[in-house]
């Protein structure tokens, strides 16, 4: 048996029951990352005698037969923007140059508690702003279906090394779509929850009122694993919200009749790919074959998301990443003659060109004589673009829509024009701007063989409902269960082969 | 909006950037294409809408003010990361003349 094959549930429940070691199972993901990184560049860095350390640890613990973790045993992969004690976080970015986190983000604290291994700081664009991991300060994930393309973004490490089963599950960051485009261009599930179910404390900020921290994997129940051990109020993240946690792996039981399903007739407009529409709306089928009542709604300021998105974000974040000074951590320029240039070197020289172009780009929102054009008047739309959903939920339950606009395209092509990568993250903004979960879930592959995802949107703190939905598409599907043929390198394939 | 070099240069300081010439030459072109899209915002009449600032209703939170040793990492492992360093101090270049 294999056991990068597995899913993290099914890993748990082995180690659990002795059937499988820890250290065997760490051991052989170990060694898929090794014979796998060169073709995918997933990671920033690979912990692998502390993945071991931690997985011999689990054995001990549970030959002494002490009571273990939900996860005890798991190896997971995790977004490079999020902080492990004694280990280095780059946000891929050169400005963290050497810098070694002191403490653990709460997110991790609670997986090292529930007894995860931690596999490695997977790739992101830098500090989580983009769409294709291409803004990496180091190297450019590729996407394991197909090698010339991108995995997505930011958080295209996770998706990726999940896909290629480097990992069973990963964790990544959501911000614009983050976790979900990827999870769609990669074939894999990915959930943003409601804004304040998870703790974004010793999460790298990127937009504070619109971050959150989710999970990757290949079927729902792991996701739900995963949430079960991560959701919660956090005394250190004022804005974790304090209200019970469900059990996710309960709430998968349930049975779609009668659950309504709404089509926003603005996310399925003229011009969109054939392929993505056909496959979304063939999932939506399968939905409706399984008792599920559909139909149309309309979120009418929909067209208006991206714009405020790109107020609001960079705004954030030139606000956030002012604290990259280069004096208490990370890369600081050499030959400054006072502070002032000493900051303005630093930052200039250690930020890559799409994090400039963000920091500029909300400096000047936020600049006097222009902050009620652009930052008070993007804060008003975003409340239109609330009551559009608040308004949609009172008919429907769970609305769904493609997750990107477009499969995973080629490495390269979208770089040189910014507005062009924007608009990749067209149908998963809105969903940040509300505060909603989102769940993306593989639910077919274009005619090249390139993944599409199925974007699940539910009430404010209702991922329950997303997740059973997923789980029950998974019962009469096997798209989920699709794997690239990576067995192959790279350069044997030929270009005919590949169309 | 039309944005000059002369806004990118300012906008540069304000964020503590140094930009090459090429970069603000670039930038200039770019936030004018990013700005020209997100005017789109001023055919929305907002005057009665209020506006949003988080997505869920959010209150200040408060906790007693006592210290809580070592649980962001010790002073030493915190100065470790710093790119210059003097003693328990971070050090920066001279700001008072």
């Amino acid at each position: 048996m294999s056991f990068t094959t597995l899913t993290a549930a099914e890993i748990a429940d082995k180690i659990r029951s002795k059937d499988m070691k820890a250290e065997a199972v760490t051991t052989a993901y170990l060694d898929r990352i090794r014979t796998l990184e060169p073709q995918i560049h997933a990671f920033n860095e690979v912990f692998n005698d502390q993945a071991i350390l931690q997985a011999k640890h689990i054995d001990e613990r549970i030959a002494k037969g002490e009571i273990v973790g939900p996860l005890a045993g798991v190896p997971i992969a995790i977004k490079d923007n999020l902080l492990i004690r004694n280990e280095h976080c780059t946000c891929s970015s050169k400005i963290l140059e050497g810098f070694t986190a002191t403490y653990d983000a709460t997110v991790i604290g609670k997986l090292r508690e529930a007894g995860a291994i931690f596999l490695g700081h997977t790739n992101l664009d830098e500090f989580a702003m983009g769409s294709s991991t291409e803004n990496s300060a180091f190297h450019t994930t590729k996407n394991p279906w197909d090698t010339e393309r991108i995995p997505g973004g930011s958080s295209g490490g996770s998706a990726a090394a999940v896909a290629a089963r480097m990992a069973p599950v990963s964790f990544g960051s959501d911000t614009g779509g983050s976790i979900r485009q990827p999870a769609a261009l990669c074939g894999i599930l990915g959930l943003k929850p409601t804004y304040g179910r998870v703790s974004r404390f010793g999460l790298v900020a990127f937009a504070s009122s619109l971050d959150q921290i989710g999970p990757f994997g290949t079927t729902a129940k792991d996701c739900a694993l995963l949430m079960n051990v991560i959701a919660g109020h956090d005394d250190r993240d004022s804005t974790s919200v304090d209200q019970p946690v469900p059990d996710y792996m309960a709430a998968l039981n349930r049975d779609l009749k009668d659950l309504r399903i709404g089509l926003p007739k603005e996310y399925f407009i003229k011009g969109m790919d054939p392929e993505i529409e056909k496959t979304v709306r063939d999932a939506v089928k399968v939905l409706q074959g399984q008792g599920a009542v559909v139909k149309e709604i309309s979120l009418p300021h929909t067209e208006y998301c991206l714009a405020v998105y790109y107020i609001l974000a960079p705004s954030e974040a030139s606000s956030n990443l002012s604290r990259f000074d280069g004096v208490r951590y990370g890369f600081h320029a050499a030959g400054a003659t006072n502070l002032l240039e000493s900051y303005e070197k630093t930052r200039g020289q250690g930020f890559g060109p799409e994090v400039k172009r963000r920091i500029m780009l909300g400096t000047y929102a936020l600049s006097s004589g222009y902050y009620d054009a652009y930052y008070a008047k993007a804060q008003k739309v975003r409340t239109l673009i609330k009551q559009d959903f608040d308004n949609a939920f009172k008919e429907v339950d769970v609305i769904a829509t493609p997750t990107s606009p477009s499969p995973a395209f080629k490495t390269g092509e979208k770089v040189s024009d910014p507005l062009q990568m924007y608009l990749s993250d067209i149908f998963t903004i809105s969903c940040n701007l509300a505060g909603l979960p989102g769940l993306s879930i593989p639910c077919g592959f274009t005619g090249g063989k390139l993944p599409v995802g199925l974007q699940l949107l539910g009430k404010p703190f209702d991922e329950e409902t997303l997740l059973a939905v997923a789980h029950c598409y998974e019962q009469v599907t096997t798209w989920n269960k699709q794997t690239p043929s990576l067995t192959r390198p790279a350069a044997t394939l030929s270009h005919r082969e590949r169309d | 909006m039309a944005i000059t070099k002369k806004d990118v240069e300012h906008v540069a300081r304000l964020a503590r950037l140094s930009l090459t010439e090429e970069e603000k030459d670039r930038f200039t072109a770019q936030l004018g294409s990013i700005l020209g899209y997100i005017e789109k915002l001023q055919q929305l009449n907002t005057d009665q809408v209020e506006p949003m600032t988080h997505a869920i209703p959010m209150t200040n939170v408060w906790r007693e003010d006592r210290m809580e040793a070592g649980t962001l990492g010790s002073p030493e492992e915190i100065l470790k990361n710093a790119p210059d360093r003097e003693g328990p101090f971070f050090k920066v270049k001279k700001i008072i003349e």
